[in-house]
């Protein structure tokens, strides 16, 4: 069947727009009722917060690709000295993503 | 559209371009990919379904599962979106399909500044803009980069994890979030771990709730 042309886009159609979009618009019916100030909200944005923390930290330490082949101490130093950039510089992002690509850049040079 | 966030997630494209090349997709497979799930982390896992011959259904769990996380995220976003009794359900639901990870935490973040009428339509021009963007770049990077050293594909890499813990730390306005940022980030690994497929499910629902009932707890018996 993967010989046929059109089946990698019956793939992407099914497996990828269908069982993404799904939650996308269950989240849309479900968060339609919810007021702003309730406290459901306020878990659910915790529970939100958390998930795309541990998609960073996944990032971070089990990266896929050519990422994987830094060290991973390094990669740790440069997103944490991006960060602490970031909370020192008066929260600008722009700093803390330019400090750890330094770091990093620089980092494995050295190495 | 030439701002942080879209640098960041065009950087990241781009480096998915290269990946996608590698893995024998066609320009065309690509681009419908990019356009239509819009979520990297399930792009990357259906690349890997396609390329590795996976069923359908198979396929379709993968991603699925590795979805799930933008229920919670939409739920999140939909109160701070609507304008009560008047924005319509289909206006959310096409709305809907721009939410990822870059456009949710930019969302969280700067919403609240503006009126409520206007926060809808700023984030379809927002959500549109960008994914037309970034959908135009992963087209040209595909055609272009043939081959790009490990060092600048992984620097490429590194941009959207610290873009997305800056800017997460600036979106988290209660301290529930800014809880729940940090237990995220310690769980993450060990559900990584220990519960591989469902980690991202599983530390939401524990670093979420112990973050809600911590500070609720906290909050209630102050020193």
């Amino acid at each position: 069947m993967s010989e046929l042309w059109w089946w990698p886009y019956v793939m992407i159609v099914v497996a990828g727009w269908l069982a993404t979009d799904i939650w996308r618009w269950l989240g849309v019916i479900v968060g339609n009722r919810l007021r702003e100030d309730s406290e459901i909200l306020i878990w659910v944005r915790a529970v939100a917060t958390a998930l795309v923390a541990g998609v960073i930290s996944r990032l971070i330490l089990f990266p896929t690709g050519a990422l994987g082949t830094s060290p991973l101490a390094l990669r740790i130093a440069a997103a944490a000295t991006g960060f602490l950039a970031f909370l020192y510089f008066r929260q600008r992002v722009v700093v803390g993503v330019l400090v750890a690509e330094v770091v990093l850049i620089a980092g494995w040079y050295l190495l | 559209m030439i701002s942080i966030p879209a640098m960041i997630l065009t950087a990241a494209f781009v480096g998915y371009a290269g990946l996608a090349r590698e893995s024998g997709l066609s320009l065309g497979e690509t681009l419908a990919m990019t356009g239509m799930v819009w979520a990297l982390p399930s792009i990357v896992v259906l690349t890997g379904a396609i390329t590795g011959g996976a069923s359908l259904l198979a396929a379709a769990v993968a991603v699925a599962l590795a979805s799930v996380r933008l229920m919670p995220m939409t739920v999140a976003l939909m109160p701070m979106l609507k304008v009560e009794g008047r924005t319509k359900r289909w206006h959310l639901l096409v709305a809907s399909h721009f939410v990822a990870v870059t456009a949710w935490v930019y969302a969280m973040k700067n919403l609240p500044d503006l009126p409520r009428e206007a926060r809808l339509p700023f984030f379809l021009g927002f959500g549109g803009g960008i994914t037309s963007f970034v959908f135009v770049m992963t087209g040209v990077s595909y055609l272009l980069i043939e081959d790009m050293p490990a060092i600048v594909a992984g620097a490429l890499f590194l941009l959207t994890p610290v873009y997305f813990t800056c800017s997460l730390w600036g979106a988290s306005r209660l301290s529930s979030d800014k809880a729940a940022m940090i237990l995220g980030l310690v769980l993450g690994p060990i559900f990584f771990v220990a519960v591989p497929g469902l980690d991202l499910l599983w530390t939401g629902l524990a670093g979420g709730t112990v973050a809600y009932l911590g500070v609720k707890g906290y909050g209630r018996f102050p020193r």
